[in-house]
């Protein structure tokens, strides 16, 4: 089986436009979160979101382009365009033949759906415009990427809620490493903001009407996001023969299904994802020094991923350092992972290890080290990053520094 | 809507929307109930709120839902915000989202 490097990342969401202000703002510790402008909210009970700020399409599609592409599929092609650029690939003909297209969303295009729903629903319009269900479909990033380069290998979208965009690096990993693709671009993306949208997760009341305290005691929720990421994977060889730099290598991917609750998560089915990842990767669980954490913010979610990492690392549990992200970015749903594995690959790579910002007060039931509001430097070799989804569907990616 | 409910009734409307939300026999949900022994978790405990508010016309801040743990608990949750709006006149309905 081949190893399998990452040569190129690119990110956007609401503390950076790209790479470089994603990185600096994790660094600095800085909330990407305020008063969501990109729809009415209304009668909502919450306010606030993390969005990408100060996004022009006019800046990265022309006019017609823009006019063809829901913004949840704009953030997966300009995270592709960095990541490419990054990466130095130059395509040819064969390597179009041979690259894949993983991509992950969680609700696609819902911003055009909202809008072509209200004009019949409500306005009494009589049509709907043309372009709304392929603006709407979950694979219209990935489309829009194959389009954007002419890749013709395999491309396809995963759809597995809040892990959506980690089970999608994990498969294009998988890919890379069997030789099935010498090259895969994968990633995701989300822009969750509509008011329909809002509505169904305020009726959940999982959503903090301030803002997101991971691990924190007084925490009272998540805050949605949006943006998206994208990282160029190719094989080791692949990328070395054509003097490509690794930025890391994936290491290990495992998966689990809790089995036990639609929405309630499951200690013992995350504890097993992380299990698989590092066997996967043949990591002993002393060699992960960071956990960028799923780490949304809910009573539930934190205490259940707590006693996940006590389960799979044991007394090393206590030795990790820990931090959840969404702090600053929000919860960007099927683009978590990906967002997340980024923040973990820059932090293995620059040494410096992001904070869980917001945190207030230790909580006896989250027990560990949670990087609590201040960046640390720390010299490590392994990192995961976890996405326990909606439905139970678990993703845990092992990055290694390279 | 009526304004003064007897209590009685008030009670009989929680559990029926109790028994239909967690689809039981309406016999078996009393207001001495627990929540365990109806098998209702969380998630089901949000969905129940959501019937009570459309066949109360209220709403329940999230806090409170969080401080919910029995039957009896939603029952009187409910007779205090049907009250507080008996109180205040009838709340406007909702206004209408724009178009983004």
């Amino acid at each position: 089986m081949r190893r399998v490097v990452v040569t190129g990342i690119g990110v956007i969401c609401g503390v950076g436009n790209n790479r470089e202000e994603f990185q600096k703002s994790l660094q600095e510790g800085r909330c990407g979160v305020g008063p969501i402008t990109n729809t009415e909210c209304l009668d909502l009970r919450f306010r606030n979101g993390s969005e990408v700020r100060g996004y022009d399409q006019n800046d990265h599609f022309t006019p017609k382009e823009a006019d063809m592409i829901d913004r949840f599929a704009q953030f997966a092609v300009v995270a592709a365009r960095e990541a490419v650029e990054q990466s130095g690939i130059e395509w040819t003909d064969d390597l179009r033949e041979n690259s894949a297209i993983v991509t992950g969303s969680c609700v696609g295009g819902q911003a055009t759906e909202n809008q072509g729903f209200w004009d019949v629903y409500k306005m009494g319009k009589t049509r709907v415009h043309p372009m709304t269900i392929p603006k709407t479909m979950a694979n219209a990033g990935a489309s829009a990427i194959s389009l954007e380069y002419g890749i013709t290998g395999p491309a396809f979208t995963l759809a597995t809620a809040c892990s959506s965009s980690a089970h999608a690096i994990g498969q294009a990993f998988m890919m890379v490493r069997s030789g099935m693709c010498d090259v895969a671009l994968t990633g995701g993306s989300e822009a969750p903001f509509s008011y329909g949208i809002l509505k169904a997760w305020e009726a959940m009341r999982v959503v903090s009407p301030t803002v997101c305290r991971p691990f924190s005691r007084d925490r009272n929720g998540m805050v949605l996001g949006e943006g998206g990421a994208m990282m160029v994977l190719e094989s080791l060889d692949h990328a070395l023969a054509r003097g490509a730099r690794p930025l890391a290598e994936i290491a290990g991917f495992g998966m689990s299904s809790d089995a036990h609750h639609i929405t309630q998560p499951s200690a013992e089915g995350a504890a097993k994802a992380v299990r698989m990842a590092l066997k996967d990767g043949h990591i002993a669980p002393e060699q992960i020094g960071y956990v960028n954490a799923h780490g949304t913010g809910t009573t539930v979610n934190d205490i259940t991923e707590t006693r996940a990492l006590h389960l799979a690392f044991g007394v090393h549990a206590k030795q990790l350092a820990i931090s959840s992200t969404k702090a600053m970015h929000g919860h960007t749903l099927g683009a978590a992972g990906a967002i997340e594995s980024a923040a973990a690959i820059l932090a293995l790579s620059s040494g410096i290890l992001p904070p869980t910002i917001h945190f207030n007060e230790c909580d006896p039931e989250c027990d560990l080290d949670y990087i609590p509001n201040c960046p640390r430097t720390a010299d490590i070799e392994y990192a995961i990053s976890n996405s326990f989804a909606f439905g139970g569907l678990n993703a845990v990616l092992a990055w290694r520094r390279f | 809507m009526t304004h003064e409910q007897p209590p009685e009734e008030l009670t009989r409307r929680v559990l029926r929307i109790i028994a239909e939300t967690q689809r039981k026999d309406p016999a078996q949900v009393t207001i001495d109930s627990s929540f365990e022994e109806l098998g209702i978790d969380s998630m089901d405990g949000v969905n129940i709120v959501f019937a009570l508010e459309n066949e109360f016309d209220i709403n329940v801040p999230d806090e409170e839902v969080k401080s919910i743990r029995s039957v009896r608990d939603m029952v009187e949750g409910v007779r205090t915000l049907v009250e507080q709006k008996n109180l205040q006149g009838d709340t406007p309905s909702d206004p209408a989202p724009a178009a983004s």
